[in-house]
């Protein structure tokens, strides 16, 4: 959930609504922010399935270190979502082990 | 699950005796004869807002910076500046005076939303536990505060060297 | 590999508060400085601490963080501070860094280097560890005070410490319940005010106590918690469980310190200090010519300690440079000396002091 009212900063400022499609699914996000605040605003806290015992995996540390949120973003998989910015029309996919290219590039 | 958690006795907690050693500590005679400011600081930490917002000199950390800060309750008129300003969140106003059976406790109080004056509100000690009820006087919360409001409330005499709060009001979820 | 070469008099590695003071320091004497920070925007972890910072009147005390943050960077712009954003610096060799902006590669020649790369948080391993919703204290922070989103509802914290008591309280601020908070140790690690603001709200604080296990189906949905015996066992019968989906984990942190072990720093292993820390001498300057460190990678402190240390670096690289005398120079470095010090003292700061005078006397030094 977002916190639109926060007594020390005040009132969520407006910001750009887009759409992220996630498997297929549209959620609402705001422009720039992280994919996963916008994953976690939408109540979406499985990011990825870990390689070997496809296990359930999500946000971290949320600053780009632990690699733990990395989800395939528009084909390419490995993308560190907690520091990656949301753009409007993004397609984003549960990453299952290391994932998988969309296409050759 | 049956009972509540419970804090591990003396795992934070202050003791009213440590308290009331400590410098920032009114006297129980000043407790009685006038409002006092009440610094509950009994650690060596590095900080000194307290001293430099004090437009009488009247609190003093001095150096080092660690030093606990005193108060001098003869310089103080209780105007509360240091409320607000203190990081810890650690100094209050108790005014014993203010009616025959009645006292105030002022706090600092940062939660959304805050209580409006005149709201009748469960106040709390310092373990969070319900103590008494009380009847919100004035809520203070200027730019100069940075959002850190300063709250009064009224209450039974006999509680007031226990409350040092209310029980938070964000109950119901009034985002959005 | 990158054709395109850049000069840069000052290149400081990473935007947070060691590395903006550094900056905007060097920056005022007339050193052409360039930061380089990976994120999109510059503050590092500044502007999740929307707390009021202890300290004295030159420390900004009374002051939110995220405040202080703002005032940083306007005194970097006002002093023509260049920011190179979504850059990660990959690579270091004496004056020389590796860059990547926007999937180029350049190479950055410099004079000097300062190293301001902060720390990350050390995780935790129970049973459950890895669910989502188990997260880092400053993890949560981040969503909830900069990014404004709730990690979850209610939340248990493990830690006791500074961060945790001060996320702890962060979350009811951000409307979120707190289910208690545990600490392994028999006292809490943190400053009793800020244990007291949160006990105010009624949250247990139990110590001598652990978490054993998360569990759930995906997500976590529940903890399982623990009183613990003297040698750390858990004690049988007084596990509870708590239905909770956030478990935040705050047990410490560690210098991100992989450029200077790049760079050939020589490393000291101080516990008090995170981890291994990069040796440095009273000027904050590593063991390797021309780099210089500041803030929690040169060992875990706060953010203001990690100004100070930045403005100490700031100055002392700006007098290397020659854009200040060494007269005026010391003068100045011994007031930052001071001011470092004195957030240092107490019972809280002489340990890492102890540690920190270890590093800047250390023989590696010379």
């Amino acid at each position: 959930m977002r916190i639109f009212y926060h007594p020390i900063l005040g009132k969520l400022e407006e910001k750009r609504k887009i759409t992220l499609e996630v498997d297929g699914k549209k959620i609402a996000a705001y422009e720039g922010e992280p994919i996963a605040a916008a994953l976690l605003a939408a109540g979406i806290r499985v990011l990825r399935m870990s390689p070997k015992r496809e296990e359930p995996r999500g946000v971290f540390c949320a600053i780009g270190r632990c690699t733990d949120c990395v989800m395939i973003v528009d084909g390419q998989p490995n993308v560190r979502t907690c520091v990656t910015p949301a753009r409007d029309g993004m397609k984003i996919q549960t990453q299952k082990g290391l994932g998988k290219w969309a296409k050759k590039l | 699950m049956k009972d509540r958690l419970k804090s591990t006795p003396g795992a934070w907690v202050i003791s009213r005796e440590i308290l009331e050693a400590s410098p920032g500590y009114p006297s129980k005679e000043e407790l009685k004869r006038k409002p006092v400011i009440v610094i509950e600081c009994p650690e060596e930490i590095p900080c000194d807002p307290c001293e430099t917002i004090c437009p009488r000199g009247a609190i003093v950390v001095g150096e080092p910076i660690t030093n606990l800060p005193r108060i001098d309750q003869d310089k103080c008129n209780a105007c509360g500046l240091c409320i607000p300003i203190c990081p810890g969140l650690a100094i209050f106003l108790v005014d014993n005076t203010y009616s025959e059976k009645e006292a105030t406790v002022s706090f600092p109080y940062e939660y959304y939303p805050l209580p409006k004056e005149g709201d009748e509100v469960n106040a709390v000690n310092r373990e969070g536990e319900i103590a008494c009820k009380a009847k919100v006087l004035k809520v203070r919360d200027p730019k100069s505060h940075d959002h850190t409001s300063v709250i009064t409330i009224v209450i039974p005499k006999e509680y007031s060297n226990q409350v040092r709060g209310i029980e938070l009001q964000q109950k119901v979820d009034k985002n959005e | 590999m990158g054709k395109e070469t850049m000069n840069v008099e000052l290149a400081v590695v990473g935007g947070g508060p060691a590395g903006l003071a550094v900056a905007a320091k060097a920056a005022s004497y007339g050193v052409q400085v360039t930061v380089f920070d990976e994120n999109e925007r510059p503050g590092g972890q500044l502007f999740k601490q929307i707390h009021k910072f202890f300290g004295s009147k030159e420390h900004q005390a009374g002051i939110r963080g995220h405040d202080i943050g703002y005032s940083l960077l306007s005194q970097c712009e006002e002093f023509g501070v260049k920011t190179m954003l979504n850059t990660v610096v990959w690579g270091i060799e004496k004056n020389m860094l590796g860059i990547q902006n926007n999937g180029r590669t350049y190479t950055i020649k410099t004079k000097k280097t300062i190293i301001a790369t902060g720390a990350s948080e050390n995780p935790l391993c129970f049973p459950g560890w890895t669910l989502s919703g188990v997260m880092g204290a400053g993890a949560a922070q981040t969503m909830m005070n900069v990014h404004r989103v709730q990690p979850g509802q209610k939340a248990l914290m493990v830690g006791s410490g500074n961060v945790g008591l001060i996320v702890s309280y962060q979350l009811l601020l951000a409307g979120i319940k707190v289910a208690a908070i545990v600490e392994a140790l028999p006292k809490i690690g943190g400053y009793m005010v800020h244990a007291a603001k949160i006990r105010r709200t009624g949250v247990p604080i139990l110590t001598s106590a652990t978490i054993c296990e998360a569990r759930g189906e995906n997500e976590v949905e529940e903890a399982v918690i623990a009183s613990i015996d003297e040698k750390g066992n858990v004690m049988e019968g007084t596990q509870r469980v708590l239905p909770v989906d956030l478990i935040c984990i705050a047990v410490g942190l560690r210098p991100l310190a992989e450029l200077c072990w790049m760079a050939g720093c020589k490393f000291m292993f101080l516990p008090v200090l995170g981890d291994h820390v990069p040796i440095h001498d009273e000027n904050m300057r590593s063991t390797v010519k021309d780099i210089y460190v500041a803030g929690d990678v040169a060992g875990i402190e706060e953010a203001s300690t990690a100004m100070e240390e930045g403005r100490l670096a700031g100055i002392a690289v700006a007098e290397e440079l020659g854009y200040l005398g060494s007269e005026e120079a010391d003068e100045k470095k011994n007031l930052a000396r001071k001011r470092l010090e004195s957030l240092r003292l107490g019972p809280f700061g002489d340990t890492r002091a102890e540690a920190k005078r270890k590093l800047t006397e250390s023989e590696v030094n010379r």
